[in-house]
């Protein structure tokens, strides 16, 4: 009992899902439910000259068919951004509007066309064939390339500027480019970050219910932020009043950025079930995630370093072109800013650094936030440039990196880029994850690969990123709509047990036992006495929801805070029963004692008492014991840590095998070492995944060539080893945990460490560049390129 | 419409299906049994895995029909009086699961592999689960659940 902070306490959430008994969106029914099918566009890009829904009324078991004109007719709003990015003459970004159905042009594959709500799924999806379309076809802008060409045609008839969202810029240009005139070396580098699909496992769903009675409507949705959905769909896209409306996000399987944003389906499904009068379930075929589930990454840049001769940085220029997609998903245009621009000083004193960003529409599904957002695309340039550096420069990467590494005595740490680092000790990170991966012995390892015919390669990076989304004051100041706060409530009950309320969303991080641990912790109670709820706004206060590794760090210190109100007042009943003075009554291991005396109560005592007051001075002391706190922090937190991977290719087949990842994280303090693992594992398995097998890839008509998992390599088992996961930990100095958050960490660090790994065991070959993913036919064809030179 | 009969999780079942009604259908819809899921269209996530006459099937490519006469197993079945399969105890002691959706179909295709295989080592497990995608994990935890509960079932053997 008591300290439970640190432990490896096993998960409270398991027993229902391990034996079949977790409530997902898509397990519950309504009673008298229909369902709804949505119809979308299979052209990227056409105009709607007509639309026919006759046919599709009558067939079948049909309530109603919707359409993009009874959506404008009913007068919803569209779907919103909810950061608005400034370009660099001060001007705000082109923002399109975003109906939920669209009602004159398509402008992606899956674009939104119609509804159809039958009796059955079977039949929803029937009627919507009989739907008649006639789409007039419009030149397609596949990808960025395309979008910036001259003459290209345009996604959205009225931007300023060809097809672009915006253009904007970060750090001062003069200094860096004086830092660049007097450099002795540059060294350069052009990359392709490629577009990526979340894939959660568990497909979006959606259950909209309308209660005439009341007027209350009722939607679950597969959501990381109910409280945010709420918000938006009162706000912006139904005006159904907050409290005639409430989100539940249940059971989650899985986010990772994708169930963030506020989805058409949401409003569909709502509307509909006022249409027809019953509840209408919505839930996506895999197929259909492909091309609306928001997408991740796609970037190409172009980035320089300029370095002394002593080989220290003197400055950073990047060029970067971002792909928004069609339309601005809720977080898209702080991806490419905001949460990346801000990170291009990573690990290093970097004097100077400037930084542009050109974002473009095209025709295709949007990209937004997928784990990491825009940190790994900032890792992945700069860790490329130094390997690449240090290999043109003949000096060892390590050493390269050690020269240029900010040194714990520099912080807090001002980048060129805005952000403050508080704390870290990166060198550390990087001898524990050179240790681990034995870094000595490598050569030794090549040649013995090499008497096998395999090519062997050892590659790592440094990163750092910015969690615990956000400063409110910080956040607001650069374009976000909203407050990035969190709350927390914590009841006591009568008998001493403890429902805790949390405005964050477990979606597999295991909140429910850590939290549980956090407030057991603090209130020195068995872990078993505490619950923890989430996910439905109509039990806990405001929240904005889990995602950007900020769960912890802001839910947790909100809930930390909350704790301290509990004691607060604990101590106030303590001293009127005891009949002490406040100010000697101590809260210590689970007990309220009055210093110097025998005389004390147990929490539970203190609780029971709050319920059966007898004689509270009631204008001093309230009867019960409920505290709730909101939770803004003062700066982001900064994660950190080393990633290296040591690789084994097949120069026959190009088949790239992982042999070796370790990694050396600091995510600050530790509530469930065994959860953080879990997470590092999986962030890593989607940075592995995205260097060596995924691919979002359209063809030049805007068809998603690679929509489903036949064609989209996901990871398998047998893709990885174990991996070895260490640490060196420093705490965060603003928030009263200490935590920075963990849940990217995994894939903001790995990727770089993966392709300079290919690239170190190409090069002998004579390789010296490889893109992501790096797919055997890509590592065949370099092979045989260098062969050729 | 064809009836079938079919012994689900223990318990004998007699229904009318239409002809095209998949077993996950079967299970999910008709039977209530949440537990299996669905995560593709196209026969790769091995989020709907059962047991169907003692072989690990994904119920998505099945028809129910095909089911008739069988033993179906889903991941309701797997406990026993309370007590957890030692899969599943051991998914729990190793954190083999996170948002838990692809979990009931990992843990009825490893239970087919111990079966078959009783002491696979690493290599094999990580072969075998191919058909299982787990977005969350990294499948680290899963292949040392899966290792645990192998070498538990030899010592206790
Ligand atoms: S649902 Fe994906 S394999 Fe059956
Ligand atoms: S635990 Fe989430 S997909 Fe496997």
């Amino acid at each position: 009992m008591g300290k439970v902070i640190g432990e490896r306490v096993l998960r409270k959430e398991d027993t229902r899902f391990l034996t079949g008994k977790g409530r997902y969106t898509d397990d519950l029914n309504r009673p008298n439910q229909a369902y709804a099918y949505v119809l979308r566009s299979p052209m990227a890009h056409a105009k709607i000259a007509s639309i026919d829904t006759e046919d599709a009324k009558q067939a079948d078991g049909v309530l109603a068919v919707l359409t993009g004109k009874d959506h404008a007719d009913a007068g919803f709003g569209g779907l919103p951004c909810g950061w608005l990015i400034h370009n660099k003459d001060g001007s705000p970004m082109h923002e399109p509007p975003h109906p939920s159905l669209v009602a004159d042009r398509v402008r992606h594959v899956g674009d939104n066309v119609a509804v159809v709500i039958a009796e059955t799924k079977a039949q929803a999806k029937a009627a919507a064939q009989m739907i008649m379309v006639d789409y007039e076809e419009l030149p397609v802008v596949p990808d960025i390339t395309a979008a910036i060409a001259d003459g290209a045609p345009k996604v959205w008839d009225d931007t300023p500027v060809g097809n672009r969202c915006y253009d904007w810029h970060i750090g001062e240009k003069d200094p860096t480019d004086a830092a660049f005139a007097k450099a002795k070396h540059v060294v350069s580098i052009d990359l392709v970050n490629q577009r990526l699909i979340p894939n959660a496992m568990e497909p979006r769903a959606a259950i909209g219910e309308y209660d005439p009675s009341t007027d209350d409507h009722t939607l679950w949705t597969t959501s990381q932020n109910p409280h945010l959905i709420r918000l938006l769909i009162g706000a912006f896209t139904m005006q159904i009043p907050e409290h005639k409306l409430r989100i539940i996000a249940p059971d989650v399987g899985g986010g990772f950025g994708s169930k963030i944003y506020h989805y058409a389906e949401e409003v569909l499904v709502l509307w509909a079930s006022k249409v027809v009068g019953r509840p209408v379930k919505w839930t996506a075929e895999r197929s259909e995630s492909f091309i609306t589930d928001a997408h991740g990454r796609d970037h190409i840049s172009h980035a320089e370093l300029a370095i002394d001769d002593k080989g220290k940085f003197l400055g950073l220029r990047v060029s970067t072109k971002a792909n928004m997609g069609a339309y601005l998903s809720t977080f898209a245009s702080a991806v490419p800013t905001y949460l990346y621009g801000t990170l291009l000083s990573g690990v290093y004193v970097i004097p100077a650094i400037y930084a542009e960003v050109e974002a473009v529409f095209t025709n295709t599904t949007a990209v937004d936030a997928y784990r990491g957002a825009g940190r790994p695309e900032a890792t992945y340039l700069l860790e490329r440039l130094v390997t690449k550096a240090a290999r043109e420069l003949g000096i060892d990467e390590v050493e390269l990196r050690r020269r240029n590494v900010i040194q714990p005595d520099q912080f807090p740490y001002q980048t060129p880029v805005a952000l403050e680092y508080d704390v870290g000790e990166f060198e550390k990170c990087l001898d524990v994850a050179l240790e681990q991966v034995d870094y000595a012995n490598f050569e030794k390892r090549r040649e013995e690969a090499k008497s096998r015919g395999m090519l062997r390669g050892i590659g790592m990076s440094l990163y750092v990123e910015a969690c615990g989304l956000a400063p409110s004051a910080l956040a607001g100041a650069i374009g976000a709509r909203a407050g990035l706060y969190e709350s927390g409530t914590i009841r006591v009950n009568p008998t001493g047990n403890v429902t805790v309320f949390t405005g964050t969303h477990s979606h597999g991080q295991g909140h429910e036992t850590t939290f549980a641990q956090l407030v057991a912790d603090q209130l020195g109670i068995p872990v078993e006495s505490v619950e923890v709820k989430h996910g439905d706004t109509s039990n806990t206060a405001f929240g904005m929801g889990s995602y950007g590794s900020r769960s912890l760090p802001v839910g947790g210190s909100a809930l930390w805070k909350a704790g301290e109100k509990i004691i607060a007042k604990g101590r106030k009943i303590a001293a009127h029963i005891l009949e002490a003075s406040v100010d000697d009554v101590e809260f210590v291991d689970g007990e309220f004692r009055v210093k110097g005396t025998d005389k004390k109560m147990l929490f539970a005592e203190v609780a029971f008492s709050a319920y059966v007051p007898h004689n509270y001075p009631l204008e001093e002391l309230e009867p019960g014991l409920e505290e709730s706190a909101f939770y803004d922090p003062k700066n982001f937190t900064f994660p950190g840590g080393c990633h290296v991977v040591e690789v084994e290719i097949d120069p026959e087949t190009g088949v790239t095998k992982v042999v070796d990842v370790a990694v050396a994280d600091d995510v600050g303090k530790v509530i469930n070492p065994m959860i953080v693992d879990g997470q590092i594992h999986g962030g890593l398995a989607q940075g592995i995944g995205q260097a060596l097998l995924e691919h979002a890839k359209y063809d030049e008509q805007g068809q998603l060539l690679t929509g489903s998992y036949m064609t989209y390599t996901m990871p398998r088992a047998a893709d990885f080893p174990f991996f070895k996961v260490g640490n060196h930990v420093t705490h965060c100095t603003h928030n009263p945990l200490g935590s920075k958050g963990c849940g990217e960490v995994g894939a903001i660090g790995v990727p770089p460490a993966v392709i300079n790994a290919v690239i170190n065991a190409l090069e002998p070959e004579g390789v010296t560049d490889i893109e992501m993913p790096a797919t055997p036919e890509r590592v065949w064809r370099a092979l045989n390129e260098a062969k050729k030179a | 419409m064809p009836t079938i009969k079919l012994t689900v999780n223990a318990k004998p079942v007699t229904m009318e299906v239409e002809a095209r009604t998949l077993l996950v259908d079967l299970i999910r819809e008709h039977l209530k049994l949440t537990g299996t899921h669905v995560g593709c269209d196209t026969s790769q996530c091995g989020a709907c895995v059962v047991m169907v006459g003692g072989q690990s099937v994904k119920s998505c490519s099945m028809l129910a029909v095909e089911a008739d006469g069988q033993d179906v197993t889903t991941i309701e079945g797997m406990a026993k009086n309370g007590e957890l399969h030692p899969l599943q105890k051991a998914f729990h002691e190793n954190h083999g699961l996170q948002c838990g959706f692809c979990t009931p179909g990992v843990v009825i295709s490893a239970s087919d592999l111990l079966k078959k295989n009783p002491s696979p080592d690493e290599g094999q497990i990580r072969e075998w689960l191919e058909g299982n995608i787990c977005r969350c994990t990294g499948y680290h935890n899963i292949v040392k659940a899966v290792q645990q509960c192998a070498d538990e079932m030899k010592g206790g053997a």
